[in-house]
This record gives C-alpha cells, sequence and structure tokens, in this order.
C-alpha cells in the first residue's frame, strides 16, 4: 500500500509560515502560525476530530489582513502528544494554556464547533482573554433530536457506553487502519460530504502521517465520535449568555451535515449577550469556514475592523 | 492478612488492586472516595462477605500512575473498573463517596460483570452538583507523581451529576439485571443524584453490612 505521491496541493492553501508547542501540565501540543510575528493575534480552535492545519485556507485569508493567526493541535489530535485521558474540561484547559503562552494581553478568539463551544466555556470563567470572540456553528441548542424519545435515547448511550469502554480495553493494540490518499479522503468523505474530493486529499497529507503500509490519521485511535457523560446543550447556552466582550455567532443551517449542531437562529438568539451579532446561513454547512472561505474570512475581518 | 497487591494496566498506566482478604467466589471490589486511597486491610463492615474482598487505586490516587495533564471524568475512570472486570470477571461492588457514582456508572454500563451495587458516604459523593458549577478553569503545575493527582482533585470535584443521568444507568441496572434488589443505597448524605437513586422504585435502602450482607 506504500505510495510515492505524497503531497497534495489545494488552492490558496498554504502551510504555516511559524510552527512550535505549547506545554499543558507536561502535554505538549502543537502550534502553527501564519502573519506577521507582530501584527494583533487572533487565535483559532478547531472542532472535534480536526487538527489546525485544516484553518490552511481560512487563517491566511486572515493573516493577509494584518492578524497573526495561532492555531494549536487539541490533545490526541493532529501533532500533539496523545493524552491518557480526554475530556471537555481537559480541552478547556488546554485552551487556557495555550492562549497564555500565546499573550498576556486579551486577544481575539475564534472556535469552530466544538472548539467555539469550549471556548464558551473559558471565556464564561475568563472573560479577560479575550477582546472579541468568533464562534463559527459552535453554538448547541439540540443535541438530543426532538423526535428521538427516551427509550431510544437511553439505548443509544447504553451502546455508546459499551463501545467506549471496549475501545479504552483495546486501547494498547489500537491503531489507526492504513490506506492511500485517496482511500483515507474518501473514508472521511462521509463527515465531509459537502467538502471537495480535492480538499480532503489536501487534508490527509497534512493530517496523517505516512509509513510503511500507507497514510493513517494522526488522531489518538482511542477517540470516537459521540462520547458519553451528562453534558446537555442549555448548559453552553448559559455561558453565552454570560459573555461581555464583541461577539460575533456564525450558524449553518444545514440541517443534514452529519458534524453539524444544527442550531436555528430562533435558538440561539434569546442567548445572545448584549450587542452580540448572529449570522446564519441556510446554505453552507457545518464546515462553513472552508467551503466558503473567502465569505466567512470577509465576514470575520468586518466584525473585526472597529476593535484594529 | 496483610494486604497484597497486584498492577493492571489500563493503557500506559498501572493500576493497584489490593487484596484485603482471600477467598473463593465472586469477589467484594471496594471503590474509595475522591482524594483517597483504598484500606490498609480489611473494613470490619465487609465481615459478613465470604469471598475474597479487593480494593482498587482509582488512576492518580493511592498505588496507581498519575496521568500526564489530568483530563479526569468519572465517565473516564469507570475504564479503572472494567480493567478489574477484565481481569478478575464478576464483582459485587462498594462503592464510598466518589468511588459510590463511578459504582453507579460501571454497574449500569456492564451490567452482567457488576453483580450488584451498594452505594456509601464518602469523599467527592456531591460531585459539582445537578447544574455545572461556576466556570473555572485553571492551569496546575505538572504535577508529576503527586497524590492524590490535583487535577483528579480539581476535575472530580466539579463534573455535573444531573439526576436524570443517574436514573438512565439505574435503568439500565435494573433492565438487565437477575438480582432481585440489585442497587443498595447506605449513605446518608444525599446530594440530588443519590436522593433521586434511592426515590427510585427498583433501589432498596439498607444499613452498609446488611446491604453486603445481601449480596453475599
Amino acid at each position: 500500500m506504500a505510495s510515492t505521491d505524497q503531497t497534495r496541493e489545494f488552492p490558496g492553501a498554504k502551510a504555516p509560515d511559524r510552527t512550535g508547542s505549547i506545554d499543558s501540565s507536561g502535554l505538549r501540543l502543537a502550534l502553527n502560525e501564519w502573519g506577521d510575528p507582530e501584527a494583533p493575534v487572533l487565535a483559532m480552535v478547531h472542532g472535534g476530530f480536526d487538527f489546525s492545519r485544516t484553518f490552511d485556507v481560512f487563517a491566511p485569508m486572515i493573516a493577509e489582513a494584518g492578524w497573526r493567526v495561532v492555531a494549536w493541535d487539541a490533545r490526541g489530535h493532529g501533532d500533539s502528544d496523545h493524552a491518557h485521558m480526554y475530556g471537555w474540561s481537559a480541552d478547556v484547559r488546554d485552551h487556557l494554556a495555550a492562549i497564555q503562552s500565546i499573550s498576556s494581553e486579551p486577544i481575539v478568539l475564534l472556535g469552530h464547533s466544538k472548539g467555539g463551544g469550549q471556548l464558551l466555556d473559558l471565556l464564561d470563567g475568563r472573560p479577560s482573554l479575550a477582546k472579541a470572540f468568533v464562534n463559527l456553528d459552535g453554538l448547541p441548542s439540540q443535541f438530543s433530536s426532538p423526535d428521538v424519545n427516551d427509550r431510544e435515547r437511553r439505548r443509544m448511550r447504553r451502546a455508546d457506553l459499551a463501545s467506549g469502554l471496549d475501545r479504552r480495553r483495546r486501547r494498547n493494540e489500537l491503531t489507526r487502519r492504513p490506506d492511500t490518499i485517496k482511500g483515507l479522503a474518501e473514508r472521511r468523505q462521509p463527515m465531509n460530504p459537502r467538502l471537495s474530493r480535492e480538499w480532503l486529499e489536501y487534508l490527509v497529507t497534512v493530517g496523517a502521517r505516512h509509513d510503511d503500509e500507507g497514510w493513517r490519521w494522526k488522531i489518538d485511535p482511542v477517540l470516537h465520535l459521540g462520547g458519553f457523560g451528562p453534558w446537555r446543550p442549555g448548559w453552553s447556552l448559559d455561558h453565552l449568555a454570560a459573555l461581555e466582550m464583541p461577539f460575533l455567532g456564525v450558524l449553518s443551517g444545514v440541517q443534514d451535515d452529519p458534524m453539524g449542531w444544527k442550531s436555528r437562529h430562533s435558538d440561539i438568539e434569546p442567548f445572545l449577550p448584549p450587542g452580540g451579532r448572529l449570522e446564519y446561513y441556510d446554505d453552507i454547512g457545518h464546515f462553513l469556514h472552508i467551503e466558503q472561505s473567502q465569505l466567512i474570512a470577509d465576514l470575520v475581518l468586518e466584525f473585526l475592523e472597529p476593535l484594529r | 492478612m496483610t494486604r497484597s497487591t497486584e498492577f493492571l494496566l489500563n493503557g500506559s498506566l498501572r493500576l493497584a488492586l489490593h487484596t484485603l482478604a482471600e477467598g473463593e467466589g465472586r469477589p467484594l471490589l471496594l471503590l474509595h472516595g475522591l482524594g483517597e486511597q483504598s484500606p490498609m486491610s480489611r473494613p470490619a463492615w465487609t465481615s459478613a462477605w465470604n469471598g475474597p474482598v479487593l480494593a482498587l487505586d482509582f488512576t492518580g490516587h493511592g498505588e496507581s500512575d498519575v496521568p500526564v495533564s489530568g483530563g479526569y471524568t468519572p465517565e473516564g475512570l469507570m475504564s479503572d473498573v472494567d480493567a478489574v472486570l477484565a481481569e478478575r470477571g464478576p464483582v459485587t461492588i462498594v462503592g464510598r463517596g466518589f468511588g459510590a457514582w463511578v459504582g453507579l456508572l460501571i454497574a449500569g454500563a456492564r451490567t452482567s460483570l457488576v453483580q450488584g451495587v451498594v452505594l456509601f458516604d464518602g469523599s467527592g459523593v456531591v460531585g459539582g452538583g445537578s447544574q455545572p458549577p461556576t466556570p473555572y478553569v485553571n492551569v496546575l503545575p505538572a504535577s508529576g507523581t503527586t497524590k492524590p493527582d490535583p487535577y483528579a482533585l480539581l476535575e472530580l470535584s466539579r463534573d455535573p451529576r444531573p439526576p436524570d443521568y443517574a436514573l438512565d444507568y439505574v435503568r439500565f441496572v435494573l433492565e438487565d439485571s437477575e438480582i432481585e434488589n440489585p442497587i443498595v443505597v447506605s449513605a446518608r448524605i444525599r446530594p440530588e443524584w443519590l436522593a433521586a437513586v434511592a426515590a427510585d422504585i427498583g433501589v432498596i435502602e439498607l444499613p452498609l453490612e446488611q446491604a453486603i450482607a445481601s449480596f453475599a
């Protein structure tokens, strides 16, 4: 399965100008940066099962407009260390460690999906970290689909519990399945059905590693979609209402995007902080910043203009 | 007897499993409270149990290893107990405080391997309450080998425990168990999650020694 074809290009994609790492209580998190190192800082936090290089098109657009864009890989994702334990609060703490290592002054924070949801938690407890916050489809409102009854919800939780424990029992034997660039991109497509194959193949070359058997995603194989725990969407909305910095939320209205959080404008609007702004696109999927990079970059830059 | 200790692997970390009493048949597994560790000898309240008495040190506690940079969740620590189940087969659990919460979770997740669970008072029984507590995010210095791990104390004292979430696990146990009363509450402290569990029609309340005797 070894391939000699190990590179892909994608229009507008640009490797980071600088790389480094952050220490979070002994765990090494990989850091990527684009733009002028002296420019004001805008930090980007990726979503679950993504990694910071998924910003390879979007980040350079922001950097080109005069920002120092910084992004790190979450624990177990991308080039960051794999951890023994994972959890929402540990990710939030890692974000704090990263932000504090980057700047002692408030910076602009942008989070996509799970990264946006985690920044909501962080900024409720640590509002002084941010001078503005942009949340890209990371505002949960109906985690449990309304047509799922209690019995079905319990059945799903139970199945998730068993598979999670089984996976942890086998964690020392788990590896990511090797494949070709094309094969790995095809396997990712169901999570990203609206993104082009060309983009997904590019992602393989920056988010997977190559060995004698082929390409494997770098993400820790013990991690799986779903997870379990008592978390519920309303808790995140409480954090949203408590924010005090300038806020821009951007929602995808595409209801059949498998990774989307499917929040509607009317779900979120009542919880907007004072002066908060909410944009809704019913024709752009969950990965707004990839599917419509320039449109979303222009929106973010326009929102940030008064803060320059 | 002086306790003996074996080490089980959970990923790359070692878990200390202590034998406090030898015996034949299904073991009684003791789960300690938050920040505690397993007792050095068999507690008197286990006297009704004729089989082996085991005690597990949770990750970051007692003689078990400390992970790098925390990440503790009660759901994650279910895998500590699951490592014992994989090694020793079916057990009956007595959980103290935080161990009671994990005991209920693992009883619901591994219904064929946890044959009865007793929920008892102890450190960490409350957790973060029914709703998430006031946000508090802090980065601690790398803890190395400090025990109990400061991250365990921070993260496991703030985890939300909604009553309806606890009752999901009660349902899992009751739907599968072949024991007449598989969940017994012996705790006197009743945070909302435990009050809801105790009020469930399938759950009974007994003093600790009687509770253990009911599973012997």
